[in-house]
């Protein structure tokens, strides 16, 4: 492998197992519709959070409140320790330490395949650009699409957008990494080779909360499965004991729904 | 030779290439004023400041609703001769004019730039400003960065189009003194016995201007489109 680190450098990353994103109480509505309510979530450094639960159910918007691409109505959220800030620079400062892929990969479509991975570290990190190119090509060996560098997405297969998004969100250096079903807008051919490079970052020890329905990742390499429906944090478990022995109803309905489908 | 000069001898004394060169300057100097003010009014109407949206909006629909003719007037009997702007003319009338010409058609056609780049804008699709917002962007490079190249490519083909008729606008110049071609023309149509002809000529002089710009563009339109 080309050694690039991908977790943050051990001085300034948070202590294995200390806090690193927290909501409390936290409340959102879209209109009428309460799309979050009183959530109550902590997320450790260097753990594997998977979000699941029935279409509607908030998982997306939750995702997108913890780097504030959602603004919420009520109670608090901190990465790190400290509190979300306003929109603003803070807040883009924020945000370059929370890496985020989207289920629709949004690689930049007019810049190339290294440049999308080269951009952040520019602009935002303000990286020499010789370095933040030797780091984006690394990065991108790494997730198996070196050879794809001088490409524009269109060019790419799904499988291998999704991989370049992530290492476009690992160019960053970031804190914790956001998935919001990164699998689900790909071919089944293509959904082991992005699954598996997320299986390698969580066993380097990134924390990462993964909306998803893939219940083999989930139970490799998670180490806590959030259960959401309806806007509330239905149930939490180990992966083991959610699968096996779900608690609540509404787990169990929906368990035996994408099991036996 | 003998028929080419005896049907093309009413040309003779006129400086037609010279008030053609005074078109195309006003041309180029109005499309990048035009361009620069059109990019930064589309930045106010997707911006976050209420304030600015507010202003952006107003702009292009007072402007785009007024005749350019009224325009370009008022900034030469308003401006000039009333408040003295002189834009660094000097005292100078011809410079003066043509750059309050140049003023006049930039503020007016700057409108149609921003509701061009608006519509590429909204070409671009959300993801594309999400994902640029998650790694830390700024709004403003966002637009520059992500949003703006993109939208700029979707709508080579309408700039083309304003381009064109700025192109032709630019004949307003005239009303204010500023001798370009439409000025010339209406002076040699005073003066010679040809109507048909001089009007067939100046025509023929603008489509040397617009044709090929569309087709140039048309084909720059094909060649940077986003592949999504
Ligand atoms: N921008 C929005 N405006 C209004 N309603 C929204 C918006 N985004 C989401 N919603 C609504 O909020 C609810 C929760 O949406 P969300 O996308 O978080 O669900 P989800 O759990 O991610 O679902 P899925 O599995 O389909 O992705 C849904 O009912 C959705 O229609
Ligand atoms: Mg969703």
């Amino acid at each position: 492998m080309s050694g690039v680190s991908v977790t943050k450098a051990a001085e300034d990353a948070a202590p294995a197992g200390a806090d690193l994103v927290v909501l409390s109480n936290v409340n959102k509505h879209f209109g009428a519709l309460h799309v979050l309510q009183d959530i109550d979530l902590t997320i450790a450094s260097g753990e594997v959070v998977v979000v699941i639960g029935p279409s509607g159910s908030g998982k997306s918007t939750l995702c997108r409140t913890i780097n504030r691409l959602e603004t919420i109505d009520s109670g608090a959220i901190s990465i790190d320790g400290k509190p979300l800030p306003q929109e603003g620079k803070e807040l883009a400062r924020l945000r370059a330490d929370v890496g985020m892929v989207f289920q629709s990969f949004n690689l930049f479509a007019h810049k190339t395949v290294l440049e999308n991975v080269m951009l952040g570290q520019i602009k935002v990190r303000r990286t020499d650009k010789k370095l933040a190119e030797e780091k984006a090509r690394a990065l991108l060996d790494r997730v198996g699409v070196g050879v794809q560098a001088d490409k524009y997405p269109a060019q790419l297969s799904g499988g291998q957008q999704q991989r370049v998004a992530i290492a476009r969100a690992l160019a960053m250096d970031p804190k914790v990494m956001l998935f919001d079903e990164p699998t689900s807008a790909l071919d089944p051919e293509m959904i082991n080779e992005v699954l598996e490079v997320m299986q390698q970052l969580a066993r380097e020890g990134m924390t990462m909360v993964v909306v998803t329905h893939e219940m083999g990742f989930a139970r490799s390499a998670a180490n806590r499965v959030v259960f959401m429906a309806d806007g509330k944090i239905v149930e939490e478990a180990t992966p083991d004991q959610f699968f096996s022995n779900p608690r609540s109803d509404r787990a169990k309905d929906f368990l035996s729904k994408i099991l036996h489908h | 030779m003998e028929a080419r000069e005896i049907v093309f001898d009413f040309l003779e004394g006129y400086d037609l290439l010279g008030a053609f060169w005074v078109t195309v300057k006003l041309t180029v100097y109005s499309a990048l004023g035009s361009l620069i003010w059109g990019t930064l009014l589309a930045g106010m109407r997707v911006g976050p400041v209420p304030l600015m949206r507010g202003f952006g909006t107003a702009y292009v629909n007072v402007i785009r609703n007024i005749p350019l003719t009224v325009i370009i007037v008022f900034a030469s009997l308003g401006l000039f001769q009333t408040l003295q702007v002189q834009l660094g003319g000097g005292g100078d009338f011809e410079v003066i004019n043509f750059r309050l010409a140049v003023l006049g058609l930039s503020l007016y056609t700057a409108a149609f730039v921003c509701e061009a780049l608006r519509s590429g804008i909204n070409t671009v699709p959300a993801g594309q400003a999400e994902a640029a917002r998650a790694l830390g962007l700024s709004f403003t490079q966002v637009l520059r960065l992500i949003i703006l190249p993109q939208a700029f490519r979707a709508v080579v083909n309408p700039l083309a189009n304003v381009l064109i008729a700025l192109t032709k606008n630019t004949t307003v110049a005239a009303a204010i003194g500023v001798v370009e071609a439409a000025y010339l023309m209406k002076d040699m149509i005073e003066a010679e016995a040809q109507l048909i002809l001089i009007s067939a000529v100046f025509a023929f002089g603008f489509i040397c201007l617009t044709l090929p710009t569309g087709l140039l563009l048309g084909w720059v339109s094909k060649k940077v489109a986003v592949k999504r």
